[in-house]
């Protein structure tokens, strides 16, 4: 292959120990761009879409794009692609550092894992050299003893690792893959699918040249993509200065910041917990991802010096007094939602969650669930072991240990608030999608988010179509509060974000730039003549090939709705006081703009447009 | 004299640096072989690109048996001649800064020759944490480079005093 591909796929049969290499199959490279898109294609040919997704017989691949580590802006992106066991559905789970860039130094688009372990392994790759070591010895460990173990024991300081903490292990039905201990591929559960397959980690280090098809024009075409970058002002300020925390009070004073479990829709302490604050706080450095120019990462510290009442304990050599986050979404999960506007609760929960590997989005959801029966009388403290009402932050720090680990309660959070409710009788308090729990904006407030969340071929989630964008952050919105032509827009983001995604890029860079200044890097980097067009249908026909694969392991158009709370209770008080989702509106309209029938079903004829079969 | 300064403090640890370093050398992305490298301090949450900083006694020069390492008439770089190196590593024990590197796939020392004078990790760089300057050679690593200079420099010339 000319360039941005190695051309090779690494399979790993844990059963039975062989490691094998195979070309990539070039007509779906050029088809499905890379990334998300070629491991969707590779799951739909090789795994039963009924599989019980923690069986052997469950496929778990790990992806880059033809522009992961190159010098394109963005470059470090890997994607973790199997049937997840929080949703039932495909799940497609994207994470940065430099695991991806290290793989593809390494020789390998793609790693093909199947099958099941006899006894717990880790797999390392160095260049050509790929063998399956016990990890005995690591069974039992967080994520950061494992990394710097694999380290130790490889004598590579400069290899990457992605593991598993204890979360996955105890098949927490969110538990995550986390690359250098802070990166991470959150959602779904595919963490859980890897513990299912006795795979603590996967070491890599790549010392090898990533070619490219035009140097030139790439050179030309990557700079004119970071200078967009450089003058955009949520890439050239909002994001390096407070990190994605930056919309914790803008998404806030838009009324769209659900609280104490989307039983409200602003935050009181919404400040406290906002970027503005944890940069002039706490913030001890921004950290860039591989090959990214904008560097939205957090270093920060704990307060008081590490001897505050939340100091992370558990690993005290790691960074010292600092850690890393938090992100927007996890600041919400585990502070707003459950009523907290202390970063110190943040800050310590969210590390647990990177040492224990698990996802913080579903885990501050499903503890806020937990509240709202609590505080409902549903639940009693005999049941929970704790006080458990909105704003305990001793309860959220506690329930993070408790549900890595599954004892006492968190063994009923482990499994998603999806199943909690149903279990205590109370289904209406899971709030999110085809089991996924939603992430910080109220549908009901940003109504495009609601058919994006609906349709989310991974269950809820903000990365598949991030309409916020138009409907709140453009310096021109459009109403976020009416439905006029939220379905074509929800649509478009969804194929141009599937696009990036398969690109090996970030999707952040949309940000700053659009697929018009994406599409040549994409192209002078293969050699492949992609147009817009082209890149778009690609991102469609991933979409749809996701949403097929999906439809054969059960899902309906019956599950592509939205909480009765969101659909029914209007929003209390605020800017969007008064508002539901109109889901009902844009729905039809949906898929009639995706060419699918009435029960959200491909079309022959538009599958056969895309060349599904 | 010119040289690279680097400012560590504003370094994201994004490795573009490394990514321009490996194009200009081989035309594909192959940080392993870049002559400018990014050392993450985790526990200091902090990012130190390096590379030579073209020091004035270039022990380098002094150390290799074959004279393979030469001085650029136009740019004033250290540079090393691939033709005639014989890839013994001695530079790179002699360097005592760890910046002089062995290319393992060409079998040679390799060194930051400033790109005949317009460097590109320095254009690469998103946060300007690596400028190309007409500076003494102490003044390579701001702050740091600046202690090292004056403890450096009070070493002389006690010694030139005959001092303890």
């Amino acid at each position: 292959m000319s360039g941005g591909w190695t051309g090779t796929v690494l399979r790993v049969n844990l059963t039975t120990g062989s490691c094998t290499k195979e070309p990539l199959n070039e007509e779906w490279a050029a088809d499905y761009v890379g990334g998300r898109g070629v491991a969707a294609r590779y799951l739909y040919e090789e795994c039963d879409p009924e599989v019980d997704p923690l069986s052997p017989d469950n496929v778990l691949i790990f992806a880059t794009g033809p522009l992961t580590a190159t010098n394109t802006s963005t470059s470090s992106r890997y994607m973790v692609v199997t049937k997840g066991p929080l949703t039932g559905c495909m799940t497609t789970s994207n994470s940065g550092g430099k695991w991806g860039p290290e793989l593809k130094f390494a020789g390998y688009d793609l790693l093909i894992l199947e099958g099941r372990s006899p006894d717990p392994v880790y797999l390392w790759i160095q260049d050509e050299v790929v063998e399956l070591r016990s990890a005995a010895g690591l069974w039992g460990k967080g994520v950061f003893e494992t990394e710097d173990t694999i380290k130790r024991e490889t004598g590579v300081p400069d290899a990457s690792v992605a593991a598993i903490g204890q979360a996955g292990e105890n098949g927490v039905l969110y538990a995550a893959i986390v690359n250098e201990k802070f990166r991470a591929a959150g959602r779904s559960g595919v963490g859980a699918v890897m513990g299912s397959k006795n795979l603590k980690a996967i070491g890599v280090r790549g010392t090898g040249a990533v070619g490219i098809a035009r140097p030139q024009e790439m050179m030309a075409a990557q700079w004119a993509m970071k200078q967009e970058l450089s003058e955009a002002p949520l890439t050239a300020e909002g994001l390096p200065q407070y990190g994605t925390l930056s919309l914790m009070n803008v998404i806030n004073e838009h009324g769209a910041l659900p609280t104490n479990n989307y039983l409200e829709s602003q935050f009181a302490g919404a400040e406290n917990i906002s970027g503005e604050e944890l940069t002039e706080t706490r913030l001890a450095s921004n950290k860039a991802c591989f090959g990214c120019t904008i560097a939205c990462g957090r270093v920060s510290r704990i307060s008081n010096e590490g001897v505050g009442r939340y100091a992370v304990t558990t690993n005290p050599r790691n960074w010292k007094h600092a850690t890393e986050g938090p992100e927007y979404e996890n600041a919400w999960s585990l502070g707003a939602d459950c009523g907290i506007d202390d970063l110190d609760v943040i800050l310590k929960s969210n590390t647990l969650c990177n040492d224990y590997g698990m996802d913080p989005i579903s885990l501050g959801a499903t503890i806020a669930a937990a509240m709202e029966l609590y505080e409902k009388g549903t639940l009693t403290e005999e049941q929970t072991g704790m006080p458990l009402p909105f704003g305990s932050g001793d309860a959220v720090v506690a329930l993070t240990e408790m549900t890595a680990m599954r004892e006492g309660f968190g063994n009923e959070i482990a499994e998603g608030s999806k199943r909690m409710g149903e279990k205590f009788g109370d289904p209406d308090v899971f709030m999110g999608v085809k089991g996924q729990e939603f992430p910080a904006y109220d549908p009901r407030a940003i109504q495009g988010m609601g058919l994006g969340y609906a349709t989310s071929n991974r269950g809820a989630c903000h990365l598949r179509a991030y309409t916020v964008a138009a409907e709140v952050l453009a310096p021109e919105p459009l109403d976020p509060r009416s439905t006029d032509g939220k379905a074509e827009l929800t649509r478009d983001f969804q194929n141009v974000s599937t696009a990036v995604d398969a690109s090996g890029l970030c999707i952040f860079l949309t940000f700053g730039t659009t697929l018009d200044s994406i599409r040549p890097v994409l192209v002078a980097a293969t050699g492949v003549e992609w147009t817009d067009e082209e890149l778009m249908l690609a991102g469609e026909r991933i979409w749809n090939l996701e949403r097929v694969w999906n439809m054969r392991a059960g899902i309906t158009a019956a599950d592509d709705t939205l909480p009765k709370r969101m659909l029914k209770d209007a929003i209390s008080a605020g800017p969007a006081a008064g508002e539901v989702n109109k889901l009902s509106v844009m729905m039809p309209e949906y898929y009639a703009s995706r060419g699918w029938d009435e029960q959200g079903r491909p079309t022959p004829e538009k599958l056969a447009a895309l060349g599904i079969v | 004299m010119q040289a690279l300064q680097i400012h560590p403090e504003k370094c994201t640890g994004c490795k573009q640096c490394e990514l321009a370093c490996s194009y200009v050398q081989i035309g594909a992305f192959q940080p392993a072989r870049s002559v400018i490298r990014v050392h993450v301090f985790d526990e200091q949450a902090s990012f130190a690109p390096y590379t030579c900083f073209q020091c004035d006694e270039a022990w380098c020069m002094q150390a290799c048996p074959v004279n393979a390492i030469d001085v650029d008439d136009d740019s004033g770089a250290k540079i090393v001649l691939d033709d005639v190196c014989v890839g013994c590593k001695l530079c790179v024990i002699a360097c005592p800064f760890g910046t002089m590197f062995f290319d393992k796939q060409a079998d040679t020392a390799a060194k930051c020759d400033l790109c005949a004078g317009d460097p590109a990790c320095a254009h690469a760089c998103p946060t300007a944490a690596i400028e190309v300057k007409e500076i003494d050679a102490g003044a390579w690593l701001t702050g740091f480079g600046e202690k090292v200079d004056t403890a450096y420099r009070a070493a002389i010339s006690s010694d030139a005093n005959g001092e303890d």
